[in-house]
């Protein structure tokens, strides 16, 4: 990994250079460029197909942002749509959908994000702490368990539990004589639930993650440690936990960048179109795609997708500055 | 190392055992009895269901619902056909063109590397939205029910691209590449016989990501087809789950209200997501490698 971000951050630079090479003399760089894809032909082409893809699939989509910014009808396509300024946005802005679906996206993640990372060096810290082989085996298949299964096959399970006739969860609250919870219709539930259900999907892929920062600390420390009478508890609050430091703070800064691109399928397949629970867990992506199919507001979907696009790369590039001034090795790019 | 680590650390606290025993095993049974509950509630009589709700095991135990889906089979036939032709040809493409692409971008010959580096990871930086997407797919390219579009739109992660090559440079030892040019074998050659077969460990971890990527994805299924012989069986378990009676082929069947409605949809989940738990814990240490490898989310 930190070969990778070394690599990356050569990038930067090395694009710099190709930018600012043609100023130099730029019939000597075109016969280079000729040169070298001749010389090197075989590699180049090895890289046609991914070329092909990518362009296809993301650099001719990226152009078609120009969407945004027309009014779309289907028969003219993107480029043929007559042009129509902001008014896209103007629209998106005035329905009062931006302000709610920022926060509730910005609100969700930073409670994912810290409840996972939470949960993951919890989880991370005492397994390690786990001698018998057997024990740490099965408990860390079962907590991967989740990481496996689509999120149309949660939407099942939480049905399965919180059904509100036939639900287990209102069934064990019957034995104790207290009335069952409708948490279909009630939004108050499901700022416990969502975060829930995302730590319990993906605290065994984190448990991993930080598990292997774990094994990478050095033993001597913790012998050194036993020597000078530390307890089990003191070696991991002043040894395990800062050790981890540097690696829980990348992977937030990480995380954080992909903040404004909330788990669609996680609230596309829980939520879903229930009106009722819509104000409170309507996430920019949910927004974007029922413009899109569900009521085909073609001014609508693109305006959202520009704004979230635009977001994300500002986000991207303050955690990756944060990034880098924090552990330059590390940075993406 | 394991057993110096358990004796530096096993200065016998056995409430601090006990503490630690007790709150991985909690963590590890709130991850395991949702998969409990669905099987035993999958196996249970819809009568006991709609009387006692469900429980954490059968209380009536019933193959009902299970035998109510293999009378017409036809549909999950077809969409495990579908899943398997999709994961299988998508995850042989995909690995072989990522790696492809990964040991360009490893060898030092080629001097615009960086530039094509950018190129790949720009794309994750920033992209035009769903909307143009969808429009340039379905409109413009006229892939909607296809398994062209199946496969292809979920193919590339560029994150597993760059950890390929991380990989590849890591072990793939620069002089051998070099000797291997002398003995004069092309650059071609050389990936196919060398750097291929050296980058094993990194091509099953990449592997089962992007397979399992693929086993689960609904979404392309739902943006771009139509057509029920089309449906991957995670999409077709979220129309049945979604939609409170049958739809589809079985639906025509069906006449009467005999439909085990509670319990169908929970053997429905079984059947749909029961090979993944099942071949998971042969693979799973694949990706336990492979989150190590890249050590970054996503």
């Amino acid at each position: 990994m930190q070969q990778e971000g070394d690599e990356m951050s050569v990038n930067a630079e090395a694009s710099n250079r190709v930018v600012a090479a043609p100023a130099s003399g730029a019939k000597r760089k075109k016969s280079g460029f000729f040169r070298e894809i001749r010389s090197n032909r075989v590699l180049y082409a090895m890289f046609i197909p991914i070329t092909i893809y990518f362009i296809i699939f993301a650099y001719i989509p990226m152009a078609g942002i120009i969407m945004a910014f027309k009014d779309f009808n289907y028969n003219d396509g993107i480029f043929g749509s007559p042009w129509s300024g902001f008014s896209n946005f103007d629209y998106f802005f005035n329905s009062g959908k931006a302000f709610l679906v920022t926060r509730n996206t910005i609100i969700y993640n930073v409670i994912f994000l810290t409840c996972y990372t939470v949960f993951s060096i919890i989880a991370a810290v005492f397994i390690s702490e786990i001698t018998k082989k057997w024990f740490k085996k099965i408990s860390q298949t079962m907590m991967f368990l989740p990481y496996f299964i689509s999120w149309v096959t949660v939407s099942a399970f939480v049905y399965n539990f919180l059904n509100y006739e036939y639900g287990i969860v209102n069934k064990i609250l019957a034995h104790f004589s207290i009335a069952p919870l409708d948490i279909y219709s009630n939004t108050s539930y499901w700022y416990v639930l969502l975060p829930f259900l995302y730590v319990w999907k993906w605290v065994g892929y984190g448990s991993v993650l930080y598990l292997a920062a774990i094994v990478g600390i050095d033993q001597e420390v913790y012998e050194a440690a036993t020597i000078d009478g530390a307890t089990r508890f003191q070696k991991i609050t002043k040894i395990t936990l800062p050790l981890l430091k540097p690696t829980m703070i990348i992977l937030i800064l990480l995380g954080l960048g992909r903040i404004m691109r909330g788990e669609f399928d996680m609230f596309y397949q829980l939520i879903g179109n229930n009106g009722t629970l819509m104000d409170a867990t309507d996430i920019i992506d949910t927004l974007a795609f029922r413009s899109l199919v569900g009521s085909a507001d073609f001014g609508m979907a693109s305006a959202v997708g520009v704004y979230q696009s635009v977001l994300t790369l500002i986000i991207i590039l303050t955690a990756n500055w944060l990034v880098r001034r924090y552990d330059k090795e590390q940075a993406l790019f | 190392m394991q057993n110096i680590r358990a004796n530096s650390k096993l200065n016998n606290s056995p409430v601090f055992t006990t503490i630690s025993y007790t709150l991985v095993g909690l963590i590890s049974l709130v991850c395991l009895i949702p998969f409990i509950v669905l099987v035993a509630g999958s196996f249970s009589s819809e009568s006991s269901v709609i009387r006692d709700g469900y429980w954490f095991w059968p209380r009536e135990l019933s193959l009902d619902a299970y035998r109510f889906i293999f009378r017409y089979p036809g549909d999950i036939l077809q969409s495990y056909k579908v899943s398997l032709i999709i994961t299988i040809v998508g995850t042989s493409i995909s690995l072989f063109i990522s790696t492809m692409t990964a040991y360009v971008l490893c060898r030092k010959e080629v001097k615009y590397r960086n530039g094509l580096s950018f190129f790949l990871f720009f794309t994750t930086l920033f992209s035009g939205g769903l909307a143009p997407f969808y429009i340039w797919i379905s409109k413009n390219l006229h892939m909607q029910n296809t398994y062209l579009v199946l496969i292809l739109a979920p193919m590339f992660h560029v994150m597993y691209i760059l950890i390929l090559r991380a990989f590849i440079k890591g072990s793939v030892p620069e002089p051998l590449i070099e000797s291997a040019k002398i003995d004069g074998a092309g650059d071609l050659r050389i990936f196919l016989q060398m750097v291929l077969p050296l980058s094993k460990p990194a091509l099953a971890s990449i592997g089962v990501f992007t397979a399992l990527a693929y086993w689960n994805d609904w979404w392309t299924a739902m943006m771009f087809t139509s057509k029920q012989d089309l449906a991957p069986l995670q999409y077709l378990l979220y129309k049945m789950l979604s939609s409170i009676n049958l739809t589809g082929a079985m639906a025509q069947h069906i006449q009467s209200a005999d439909q085990p409605k509670e319990t169908f949809k929970l053997a429905m989940t079984v059947i749909a997501t029961g090979p993944v738990v099942l071949v998971f814990p042969f693979v799973q240490r694949y990706f336990v490698s492979g989150i190590t490898i890249g050590a970054v989310k996503g």
